[in-house]
């Protein structure tokens, strides 16, 4: 009889952790080319479109950045409560609520020039984002509710509240669909490359990623989430204040999944609808995992991401094998990742009898 | 290599030239090990001398590079916990791996030939249980909730889930750490009636007395090696201790004399319950004056720990008032018993006291990384960090790959000296030591015990709560005895009578 056995040794360090996503995405690749050969594609041909879509020319690489803007937000706003622990699956409804305000903003200010509505709708939308949060940060802290269950179960709650809003007080007049007025010119982020759609919204995700950076690494703030995440027994006995901690990490780390709401209202759509989001907040948690919660690999994470979306298009039209298979490479690049995590700290051992 | 022994007498394991290596290091090296029918063997070193990572061998938790096993006379492979135990292995944990809300039968069958059919067979077990108890005087009521048992007869659970299996070997990780005086002479009588009936026992211990007391045979194992093995009657504590640590050990730290000064720690009517809403501090009253060393003493689970848990901030009271140099402490609130001047030295160090999955340094920086001196408007000022840092680690001879090592890289001795330093350095007015030894391997517990006299004599009160008698007792001025959250005795240290103690211990009033 033989058995497979999991063995736990010392987790390598260094730059075995920084090769862990690279290696994962590479085996991801690998891995693909069994779905696109049972989808009837050329293997090469495929990965040539594939890739060629996403970087090959000036537009369809600016557009993989467009791409990737909502998802760092996301992938930021998920790693950075992960590492506090706080299980914040709620990154899609907290897009919404950042959408919502920033729409409201943005319709209703009136003349208002840019440098007072920008700032505002994204402090707006920030805010929105923190606060849907900060509801299942509370009711983790205060009254011991389970936060994977609240944060995951408000998303039906605030999609429902834009529902209703939709349909309601902010439905454009004379639509018969939920669908809201477009903000004004000067909510608008600027486009900032001719032809294209390289907007305001993308330098800024790779500001919020130096942000978050210099958080985790360089302050206080970092040190207490980091010890609230590792053993919030100890951080507590050593007079940190865990409920605060939490609080201020759901407070950011909504702001940051709102402001990818905030981009897709003010950059791509111009206005509010129900299927803003094609699953950015779901796919977040995808990317803060692949990224190892760490700002520069969800960057990286979010970016391999949006090359599988946009090239995928392109594979799609010249190869015939469907666009879906993005959402296969994708769901694959998690399992590996999870897989080589795993194997980080355990080895695999086979037992002959 | 060994003449070759009787058929009739082939050890029931026998262990030759193990080697085990985790990355560059050498745990365990050309270990030989025999283990007879009916002897118990004591298997003797300082914490990181290879005795876990051998028994986990044996257990079949960790392959080995080098070597062979070879059980009653036949040569095995132990892939896992359940070849070992197959093979008639047992072995009990520190930490007990039981379900607390089952019943003990029901934690006993678990995993067993009568578990694995849709229904349990509880009915057949219980008689086998019975037997089982019946035959080793182990007497546990099967129906009882695990969590309403005490320590010691979770123990028992623990052993009888072993003889459940059949097992013909036992072996006890560390198994008196967790147990009562009275408790462990239990254990001892259980252990004798188990090698009269023919199954041997390994058992893992630092406590050298337990050792003399209970061991056939000692084997002793320094950095990985055995370097000694002798039968018990032939040798003694201080050879045993040599041995192990390789050096002469002070048996007794030097207490000196200092004249106590003013009152520096006040406890008065402390009211506390514990998590069970029971009261397990009742009207306690205490003080604690500078330059003197206060041995509370008692049975573990007679309030100590509760008390300890009131001071370090983590459990609120219902009643009373604590100062600590002459200042009010505000209670529940770890904060502010961090400002207070109060050195905290917990009993549960890995998950109360450090944060395992952080960095040496990390840890050091627990209690004072928003202070002045190492943040300023909100970041940390890394350079002043690492300073002390290693400062610390030189001063307090912390053995560490750095300062940025992983914490759970270090040994149980190196961990304690991390939350020394990071509680000593403040030079505390109080320091509140509990359990402060217990686990550790005899280097660390010297080097402990000679910083709490440092402390004393620098001027601190220092109050110490251990199960060590003989830690209490040689350490001391005064000593009081806790009993079911009372104060049941008070005595001047050098004057102690040990019979006198166990007798408070045991509720005996005099």
């Amino acid at each position: 009889m033989t058995r497979i056995q999991l063995v736990k040794r010392a987790p390598l360090t260094g730059w075995y952790r920084v090769l862990l996503p690279v290696l994962a995405v590479v085996t991801t690749l690998v891995l693909s080319a069994i779905p696109i050969l049972i989808a009837g594609g050329n293997l090469w041909q495929s990965y040539y479109y594939l890739f060629y879509g996403a970087l090959g020319t000036r537009f369809n690489l600016l557009e993989t950045f467009v791409k990737a803007s909502p998802l760092i937000f996301t992938g930021l706003a998920v790693a950075f409560a992960f590492r506090a622990k706080f299980w914040n699956i709620g990154a899609e409804g907290q897009l919404a609520a950042g959408a919502i305000v920033a729409t409201w903003i943005g319709i209703s200010g009136g003349g208002a020039p840019a440098i007072v509505l920008l700032p505002a709708i994204m402090i707006g939308g920030f805010l929105a984002g923190g606060a849907w949060a900060a509801v299942p940060a509370l009711l983790k802290t205060k009254l011991n509710v389970d936060d994977v269950v609240s944060t995951l179960l408000l998303n039906f709650v605030i999609l429902h509240i834009m529902g209703a809003l939709l349909f309601g007080p902010l439905q454009k007049e004379g639509a018969s669909w939920p669908i809201s007025e477009e903000i004004v010119e000067a909510a608008r982020y600027p486009i900032l490359l001719a032809r294209s759609r390289f907007h305001l919204g993308i330098p800024l995700a790779f500001v919020a990623i130096l942000v978050i950076w210099f958080i985790n690494s360089k302050t206080v703030f970092g040190y207490r989430s980091r010890a609230v995440g590792v053993n919030i027994r100890a951080a507590r006995y050593g007079g940190i204040n865990t409920t605060s901690v939490i609080l201020r990490t759901a407070l950011i780390s909504g702001g940051l999944a709102g402001l990818a709401g905030v981009g897709e209202v003010a950059a791509i759509q111009y206005h509010l609808l129900s299927d803003l989001s094609p699953g950015y907040g779901y796919t977040g948690i995808v990317i803060a995992m692949l990224g190892n919660l760490h700002p520069v690999g969800v960057g990286l994470a979010a970016i391999f991401f949006s090359i599988i979306n946009v090239g995928s298009q392109t594979m799609s039209r010249m190869t015939g094998v469907p666009s879906y298979i993005s959402g296969v490479i994708e769901g694959m690049a998690l399992i590996v990742m999870l897989i080589f995590l795993l194997m980080n700290e355990y080895k695999v051992r086979v037992v002959r009898k | 290599m060994p003449a070759k022994t009787p058929v009739n007498d082939t050890p029931v394991i026998e262990m030759r030239g193990i080697t085990k290596r985790f990355l560059d290091n050498v745990a365990n090296d050309q270990i030989d090990f025999t283990l007879r029918a009916g002897e118990i063997c004591a298997l003797l070193g300082e914490n990181g001398a290879g005795k876990t990572t051998l028994m986990n061998i044996l257990f079949g938790y960790y392959s080995f590079d080098e070597g062979s096993i070879a059980i009653r006379g036949e040569e095995v492979a132990l892939a896992s916990p359940k070849d070992a135990i197959a093979n008639g292995i047992g072995m009990i944990h520190q930490h007990f791996t039981l379900v607390p809300t089952q019943t003990v039968l029901e934690n006993i069958v678990i995993g067993t030939k009568d578990e694995k059919r849709f229904f349990l067979n509880l009915k057949g077990a219980h008689k086998k249980l019975l037997d089982i108890q019946e035959q080793f005087g182990l007497h546990v009521d099967p129906d009882a909730r695990v969590w309403t048992l005490s320590i010691g007869q979770q123990q028992k659970v623990e052993i009888l889930k072993a003889l459940y299996r059949n097992s013909s070997v036992l072996i006890m990780d560390e198994p008196t750490a967790v147990l009562a005086p009275q408790e462990t002479v239990d254990l001892f009588k259980t252990l004798r009636v188990l090698a009269e009936q023919g199954r041997s026992v390994i058992f893992i211990s630092h406590k050298l007395h337990e050792v003399m007391e209970i061991s056939d045979r000692v084997v002793v194992l320094r950095n990985g090696r055995v370097v000694n093995q002798k039968r018990t009657a032939d040798t003694d504590v201080k050879e045993l201790a040599n041995m192990m640590v390789g050096r002469e050990v002070l048996e007794r730290i030097e207490r000196k004399a200092v004249e106590p000064g003013e009152p520096v720690l006040e406890i008065s009517d402390l009211t506390v319950l514990n998590d069970k809403g029971l009261e397990a501090v009742k009207k306690f009253s205490l003080t604690v004056r500078r330059g003197e060393i206060l041995g509370i003493a008692g049975v573990s689970g007679n309030g100590q720990t509760e008390l300890c848990e009131v001071l370090f901030g983590v459990r609120n009271v219902e009643t009373g008032t604590v100062r600590i140099g002459g200042e009010p402490l505000r209670l529940g609130h770890p904060l502010s018993s961090v400002r207070s001047g109060l050195a905290r030295i917990p009993e549960d160090r890995i998950y109360m006291g450090l944060l395992m999955d952080m960095t040496v340094e990390d840890n050091l920086q627990l209690e004072n990384h928003w202070t002045e001196r190492f943040a300023k408007n909100g970041l940390r000022r890394f350079d002043e960090i690492a300073a002390n840092s290693q400062t610390l680690i030189t001063d307090y001879s912390i053995k560490t790959d750095g300062k940025d090592a992983p914490a759970k890289s270090l040994s149980g001795g190196n961990l304690q000296k991390v939350i020394l330093a990071r509680e000593l350095s403040s030079e505390p007015e109080v320091v509140l030591a509990s359990q402060p030894t217990r686990g550790l391997d005899v280097g660390a517990t010297e080097y402990i015990r000679q910083r709490m006299v440092e402390e004393k004599v620098r001027g601190a009160g220092v109050v110490l709560v251990s199960d060590d008698l003989d830690e209490v007792m040689g350490l001391s001025d005064r000593i009081i005895v806790m009993y079911e959250g009372e104060i049941m005795g008070e005595v001047v240290g050098s004057g102690a009578d040990r019979e006198q103690i166990g007798l408070w211990m045991t509720g005996v009033g005099s």
